[in-house]
């Protein structure tokens, strides 16, 4: 039987590092190829010698295709194609390969410039790595090969975020790297249709959670901003550059439109301005409203956001800062956290997940006085509110995709294992069908049952039409007489006769004899004249003959009566009749030897 | 074949010959003489058409005649024919849509075609012709709904073709099925599809269409279930008689509500639209299955977790405000039973929390309003439906935040509004939008609350609103009149603090001009009216200012009782007259003017003109009664005018020396024409009698102005046009109220309908001596006033007229002037209300308002937020141009033609505008706008 293999090299029960190979129809697909946030030793990137020992991955890989642009699904492109050793073309959607290069340089810069790591891939590295890229449009269906073919769908995810169906004849598989079901400010939600993939590679980072109404979040988020900067107060909300941070912006800035709101908004610099640049340009990668409204204005195109100097900090009055990075531990946000920590009028917005360790993490868990480097102490006096901004599918949308693509199997990645359990029996109970949970390393074989499309000839197919039985009925197997003729690497299913021609072959004649014994004291013609009129009797919609040469027949078969000499009642009847008729003729022979009514 | 068709074409020609003599008295019949022939024209021409594609042309041709009733069999039959001898299937095809289309003619019974119809069928081979054939049938079947027999004929035709290999001939088929099955009856025989089917039971219609449910063909699947809907709703019909069938209808909605809400998260937005809207429109739903779609089931790491609504009100109820979440503060307590807990619990969990949150604004909307007719029958439902509403506020089109708004005024009724919820509906007071703001203002209106320091916190957001954007001013004072009038046991306790009094210090006297200290009387005062305490509790300057906004700003002000320690004004006596009272007032002085039988009685005028003053008065004080009271003062000034000028001294003296009292005459009746038409069109409410009797006076008025023209003007030819013309009026008054007439004794209508005759007859210099008699003889028709008479107003809220700033713009470019206005009882004010530009050289501009700038904030009331283009040529010093809002009408009926004219089409002038609108009337006071074209620059 045909399989799909899946052999997840990171994010197999496990957040970061996203990697994962699929086997399909001898094909090798690449489904990501990221880093780990939480490493920084080798185990930060997949260990392709899983793949070859040594040399260079080309031969063993079909195609690699990136979903979006985080770098724990991008970080260790250049890494796999340059230092590893990959020339075969990378798929990505245009928005990801627009802004893919911006964060692997910024993560370059971070990881040799300040930490001062040598042996990591260089600037152009990165760039010979994107001359790889082949990027990709929605619902746009690309030819890898003769026979392996890619769409990609919309994810919602972030910008360009994609899902991505990879197709080998009838068999195929959905990755859908991360995505989002609940449209946000700026993007809209996920959408798939009902393709039906042997196997459907799902994230589950919310396995177990069905998240409130977004509204509600949203209210509460501009409530917070808006009180604290009715009394004067500072805001902070520290954000990673690209993602949730244009979301927020876009929320406030049409709140500031709406309510009139004075006080300024800035967004700590950067990366920021470039990537807001590509926001601006791929605008039919947003939703609904930013689609229908770029023309009048362009809503990445911010009236009240404005750029951080670090001098702004100390300005007096109340301001809204967005400031990198997320979760507090080092940079700008931290820099002005501390300044801002003592008034008990600002507050601090955490949107997004802290990890463990990081400042912003101890002062969600309610920390009042933080150590700072130097033993220096620092009062947190400003007000801290969480709340999550997050842009992946909870539960119910990870259901409602299932229910959307109508899967035969599952799988999931990027999620923990003991939440990825929980869902995994909630899919088998709730859609009966198979789910799979491998970690890393831990090959999961999927045994398809592509269908084999077969021709057949129009002639076969309306003389079975004119056959008749019940019509309507499509969905429900049929039963046909037909050949297969296998030649030149083509199914053909043809009429015998036509195949007969075709191969140049005569037809061989299959008749069955039998005889059977019948005491009647009639003569012979009288005896094939009461079979005559009993199966007349019997067999109502069938052409019975009464042919003078002494012999009945009843389609092909053919129905003679001698007696023999020495008893004269005992009547032999010779029943003929083809390999075709075989049902009818035993059916015959079975009612005449139950004798002919008196 | 061909001979026995000549006969027939014989005979159709034969009878025409018939029709012919038979017609020849009645000339109105003409035109059907040549109809019988086209028949056997069309048969000449498909007899000779060679060719298919001939014959084809032919036909098209024929369908776009039109066909007589009498001779649609005749046609039929030919075509029938000619159907038989086709071979070529495009032309076959044509015949039978032909045929489909002549057996839809009014009045031709088609019973007689059915046996052919159904014989061409079932020797037809082509697919599409056979399509065709079945949708000619249905017909057939849909226009004789009650000939049970033939009708059973083409279900079972229908069900036999039912097994066809194409497509649309099963479409067809079932649609058939569809529209003339009935669900009560079992077809008659087995009509299975298949020939193999052996089984021979009686089957109904719908188990044969929903055999097709599963039909290879999505097209054929569609028919099938638009055939099963048709069915459903007759279901429906039965369902309301039988008790028994409703439990199981029931059931049903709660089954397919659960399966549309599956459908709103469905992948195509068209789909999601639709399912949205459906939901909305099944009230039969069992409250806690709709509960279910408010709720997705809030689960965090395996553990139940409350949604933050469900925190909100826990909050509010412990006493402890929304301060400060912490960050581990929803963290979930309760454990779950993992086998218990079913994500998608039969689908119908939490549909509105996505509908509200879906990406398509389209679908948002839909679901806000299924949300609304959901919840209006349903306190219970509204209550838990009201957070999410109130969360829509902030959808970031402002569509569905206006329609949100809306819904929730509409099912406010039902709930009293909590402190923190208010907290957030009143946040939305801020907005930038003049329309968010005002349909909340409209919302807050409805609102119930709870407690004092409810209305404490909407009065801040109001004032603070008041403050931020003081053009409101108006809406913000009506907003606190209800809300004060709402709830007078929770303004009480505050009042001291609202009017900022001491029990033992007097305070400083507020300002009277400050529109937030008024805002906090119109709350207190309005209270107060339900709530005699309140009033001992404000000190004299608030007596003073009640006295002085009740007179100016008497709508929002209600009258209070007169408290011991004060007097109240004067005309509190007065004031106490109920409305009851001044009805009655009105109605005596009709009367009183009523008993007046000769006008030209001393002090007949007097009367009446002291009549009309009192009603005047009377509109003024009492706003209910204003729209009768104006009514009948017009009507009766129409008269004043009338008799005055039918006194002068005209009317003895010798024709050249009356050229002055000419023109005073003349002035007279162009007035009473105006208030005739103002009469007509500014009034609603008016019957037929009302309008017939305005009708009579201007006809009088018009005979007036005859008779001036046949004094003044020499010769007779001038006079011929205008006297044809008033016979037309005449005329054209009997067609349209001839059921009127017995309440017109004496008139003058009357006596002129009498004379009718003769007036046609007689020479125009007559006629003018016959009119001037009737005129001075007829007598004056009373009203009878209908229940309730409107006047249409309207008032100019924006441009205000105080500003000395001209508006300065280059001459020869155009300037956009803000228009703001309040249109009360106008009907159609899209067709009819127009605005005009009055330029100090006497330039007038009409400008029509878009259709769009029209919102109705209530009913009756219209309110009119629009730019108009002011442009003109360079002046040396500012100067001010007039505008005001005009009611147009066309006196050509009595209602505005429906025909709308492109609105905007440009400035055009008064006197060139469409030809339908006979005039204006002026229907708001003109406000003076200062502007100064400069001239350009170069």
């Amino acid at each position: 039987m045909p399989d799909i293999k899946v052999t997840p090299l990171g994010a197999g029960q496990d957040v970061g590092r996203s990697c994962i190979l699929v086997s399909i129809g001898g094909k090798n697909i690449m489904l990501d190829c990221g880093m780990h946030m939480g490493y920084n030793d080798d185990r930060r990137f997949p260990d392709f010698s899983y793949v070859t020992q040594n040399g260079r991955l080309t031969e063993f890989l079909d195609c690699v295709i990136i979903s979006h642009f985080h770098l724990d699904h991008c970080g260790a492109l250049p890494y796999m194609s340059e230092m590893v050793g990959y020339d075969g073309p990378i798929y990505m959607t245009h928005p990801t390969k627009a802004i893919c290069p911006i964060l692997l340089e910024d993560f370059r810069k971070i990881t040799v410039d300040k930490k001062g790591e040598t042996n990591f891939f260089t600037s152009q590295m990165i760039k010979d790595c994107m001359k790889k890229v082949v990027p990709l449009n929605l619902h746009q269906t690309v030819q890898v090969d003769e026979e392996l073919e890619i769409k990609a769908y919309y994810a919602g995810h972030v910008l360009g975020a994609a899902m991505f169906q990879i197709k080998v004849g009838s068999e195929s598989v959905v990755y859908t790297g991360d995505y989002n079901m609940t449209p946000d400010r700026h993007l809209g939600a996920a959408w798939i249709d009902k393709c039906r993939p042997d196997l459907l590679i799902s994230e589950s980072t919310y396995a177990t959670t069905i998240r409130d109404s977004k509204r509600c979040r949203e209210r509460d988020f501009l409530k917070k901003v808006h009180e604290t900067v009715e009394r004067g107060g500072k805001v902070l909300i520290p954000v990673f550059a690209l993602g949730r941070a244009q979301e927020l912006c876009i929320l406030l800035e049409t709140f500031w439109e709406r309510m009139n709101l004075k006080a300024p908004i800035y967004f700590s610099t950067g990366l920021t301005e470039k990537a807001n640049h590509y926001y601006k340009l791929f605008i039919t990668w947003t939703n609904q409203k930013i689609r229908k409204t770029f023309v009048q204005r362009n809503m990445f195109e911010f009236k009240h956001i404005k750029a951080f100097d670090r001098s702004y900090a100390d300005n007096p009055g109340p301001m809204v800062v967005f400031a990198t990075p997320g979760m507090l531990h080092a940079g700008q946000s931290l820099q002005i956290f501390k300044k801002w920590a003592g008034n008990e009028k600002n507050m601090l917005i955490m949107p997004g997940y802290c990890v463990q360790g990081t400042v912003g993490h101890k002062i969600l868990n309610g920390q009042k006085k933080l150590e700072m480097e130097g033993r220096a102490t620092l009062d947190v006096k400003l007000q801290v509110e969480y709340m999550s901004f997050s842009a992946h599918a909870d539960a119910k949308g990870i259901m409602q995709l299932i229910r959307m693509a109508e899967p035969r199997n599952m799988l999931l990645v990027h999620g923990e294992a003991k939440k990825m359990e929980f869902l995994k029996d909630k899919i088998e109970q709730e859609f009966s069908i198979s789910c799979y949970m491998p970690a890393n390393g831990e090959t999961t074989t999927i045994v398809t049952n592509p269908s084999v499309p077969v021709d057949i000839s129009l002639n076969l197919l309306k003389r079975e039409m004119a056959l008749g039985g019940p019509l309507p009925d499509a969905k429900r197997p049929r039963t046909m007489h037909g050949t297969l003729i296998m030649k030149d690497n083509s199914l053909r299913l043809v009429s015998p006769e036509q195949a007969l021609k075709e191969l140049g072959l005569s037809e061989h004649q299959l008749r069955f004899t039998c005889r059977v014994q019948l005491h009647d004291p009639h003569s012979d013609t009288d005896t094939l004249g009461r079979i005559y009129t009993h199966l007349k009797s019997v067999l109502k919609s069938y052409s019975i003959q009464h042919v003078p040469d002494g012999t009945v027949i009843v389609e092909s078969i053919v129905i003679k009566v001698t007696s023999s000499a020495e008893e004269p009642n005992l009547k032999v009847i010779l029943l003929s009749w083809s390999y075709q008729d075989e049902e009818l003729g035993s059916f015959l022979s079975t009612l005449l030897k139950n004798g002919l009514p008196s | 074949m061909a001979a026995h068709l000549k006969k027939r074409v014989y005979e159709e020609f034969s009878k025409v010959s018939q029709q012919q003599v038979s017609l020849e008295e009645v000339p109105a019949k003409k035109l059907r003489l040549t109809k019988p022939s086209k028949s056997a024209a069309l048969h000449i021409d498909l007899c000779k058409a060679t060719s298919p594609t001939d014959a084809l042309q032919y036909l098209l041709h024929f369908a776009w005649k039109p066909v007589e009733t009498e001779s649609v069999e005749g046609v039929v039959r030919i075509l029938l024919e000619h159907y038989y001898k086709e071979s070529d299937n495009s032309v076959r095809l044509k015949i039978a849509s032909l045929l489909g289309l002549l057996l839809k003619s009014q009045g031709f019974a088609p019973v007689c075609v059915v046996d052919d119809a159904i014989n061409t069928l079932n020797n037809e081979k082509s697919h599409q012709v056979l399509a065709q054939l079945l949708d000619t049938l249905l017909i057939i079947g849909t226009q004789l709904p009650d000939k049970i027999a033939i009708i059973q004929r083409l279900i079972d035709v229908a069900c036999k073709h039912l097994s066809s290999t194409y497509f649309r001939v099963r479409n067809k088929c079932l649609q058939l099925l569809g529209c003339l099955g009935t669900v009560d009856k079992p077809l008659s025989k087995e009509t299975d599809a298949g020939p193999g089917a052996q089984t021979s039971h009686v089957r109904d219609v719908q188990s044969v269409i929903s055999d097709y449910f599963q039909d290879q063909d999505p097209r054929v699947r569609t028919a099938a279930f638009k055939a099963m809907a048709c069915k459903l709703l007759s279901d429906d019909y039965e369902q309301v008689r039988s008790a028994a069938v409703q439990m199981v209808w029931i059931r049903l909605v709660d089954d397919s509500f659960g399966k549309i809400c599956h459908m709103v998260c469905d992948g195509s937005w068209v789909v999601r639209v639709q399912a949205a809207k459906l939901l909305g429109s099944m009230h039969q739903v069992s409250p806690h299955f709709l509960e279910q779609t408010l709720d997705k089931k809030l689960m965090s790491d395996l553990r139940r977790k409350r949604t933050a609504h469900e925190r909100a009100k826990e909050l509010y109820a412990s006493g402890e405000f929304s301060s400060g979440r912490r960050w581990a503060d929803d963290a979930p307590k309760e454990k779950v039973d993992t086998s218990g807990v079913n994500l998608i619990d039969s689908g119908a969990c939490g549909a509105f929390v996505h509908g509200l949150e879906d990406e398509m604004y389209e679908v948002r909307i839909a679901a806000v309003e299924a949300l609304c007719s959901l919840a209006q029958p349903s306190p219970s439902f509204a209550e838990k439906c009201l957070d999410f509403l109130v969360d829509m506020f902030n959808d970031e089109i402002e569509e569905v935040q206006l329609q949100s708004i809306h819904v929730l005024r509409q099912i406010l009724t039902h709930i009293t509004l909590r402190e923190d919820q208010l907290d957030t509906v009143l946040a939305v007071l801020e907005d930038s939008s003049r329309d968010i703001r005002e349909a909340l203002h409209e919302l807050l209106c409805y609102t119930n609350v709870s407690t004092k320091e409810c209305i404490q916190l909407a009065l801040v957001e109001l004032l603070k609103n008041l403050t931020k954007y003081p053009t409101d001013r108006n809406s913000v004072w009506k907003c606190l009149k209800f809300l004060g009038a709402r709830h007078p046991t929770l303004v009480l306790p505050i009042v001291p603090e609202l009017l900022s009094t001491h029990p033992y210090f007097d305070t400083p006297e507020p300002d009277m001009d400050d529109p937030a200290y008024i805002a906090v009387l119109v709350l207190v005062f309005n209270a107060a009216k339900s709530c005699p305490t309140m009033p001992a509790l404000f000190s004299d300057h608030t007596f003073r200012h009640y006295a002085y906004l009740r007179d100016s700003l008497s709508h929002l002000v209600p009258h209070l009782r007169p408290c011991d320690s004060v007097d109240w004004s004067n005309d509190a006596e007065n004031s106490t007259a109920s409305l009851e009272s001044a009805q009655n007032f009105l109605q005596d002085s009709l009367i009183r003017v009523s008993a007046l039988q000769n006008l030209e009685t001393p002090g007949a005028q007097d009367l009446l003109e002291f009549t009309i003053r009192d009603l005047q008065r009377l509109g003024e004080l009492q706003t209910e009664l204003a729209g009768s009271a104006d009514f009948c003062a017009t009507y009766l000034h129409c008269q004043l005018l009338l008799t005055k000028a039918l006194q002068e001294k005209i009317w003895t003296m010798a024709v050249p020396l009356c050229l002055k009292q000419n023109a005073k005459v003349s002035t007279a009746a162009r007035q009473i024409l105006d208030e005739t038409y103002k009469l007509e069109f500014l009034y609603s409410g008016l019957e037929t009698q009302q309008i017939a009797a305005i009708h009579n006076v201007r006809l009088q008025a018009k005979a007036l102005q005859l008779i001036l023209t046949a004094r003044s003007k020499r010769g007779v030819d001038c006079v011929l046009g205008v006297c044809e013309k008033f016979l037309q009026d005449v005329e054209s008054f009997q067609r349209h109220f001839m059921t009127e007439l017995p309440h017109f004794q004496d008139s003058f209508v009357e006596k002129l309908l009498e004379l009718m005759p003769r007036l046609t007859a007689c020479k125009p210099l007559d006629l003018v001596k016959i009119l001037q008699t009737t005129l001075r003889q007829s007598k004056f028709i009373h009203l009878k006033l209908p229940e309730q008479i409107h006047r249409a107003s309207a008032t100019i809220i924006e441009p205000t007229g105080e500003s000395d700033n001209p508006l300065r713009f280059t001459s020869g470019l155009v300037v956009a002037l803000d228009i703001d206005a309040t249109l009360e009882h106008v009907q159609d004010p899209q067709t009819t209300v127009k605005v005009q530009v009055l330029y100090p050289d006497g330039q007038s501009h009409i400008i029509h308002p878009k259709p769009g700038d029209f919102r109705t904030p209530g009913p009756g009331r219209v309110r009119l937020i629009t730019q108009v283009y002011l442009s003109h040529s360079a002046w040396t010093e500012a100067c001010q141009i007039e505008v005001r809002l005009l009611l147009a009408y066309s006196s050509s009926s009595s209602k505005p033609s429906a025909s709308k004219p492109a609105w905007n089409e440009s400035m055009d002038g008064l006197a060139t505008s469409e030809s339908c609108i006979e005039g204006t009337i002026h229907l708001s006071k003109p406000v003076k706008v200062f502007i100064m074209p400069k001239p350009a620059r170069r």
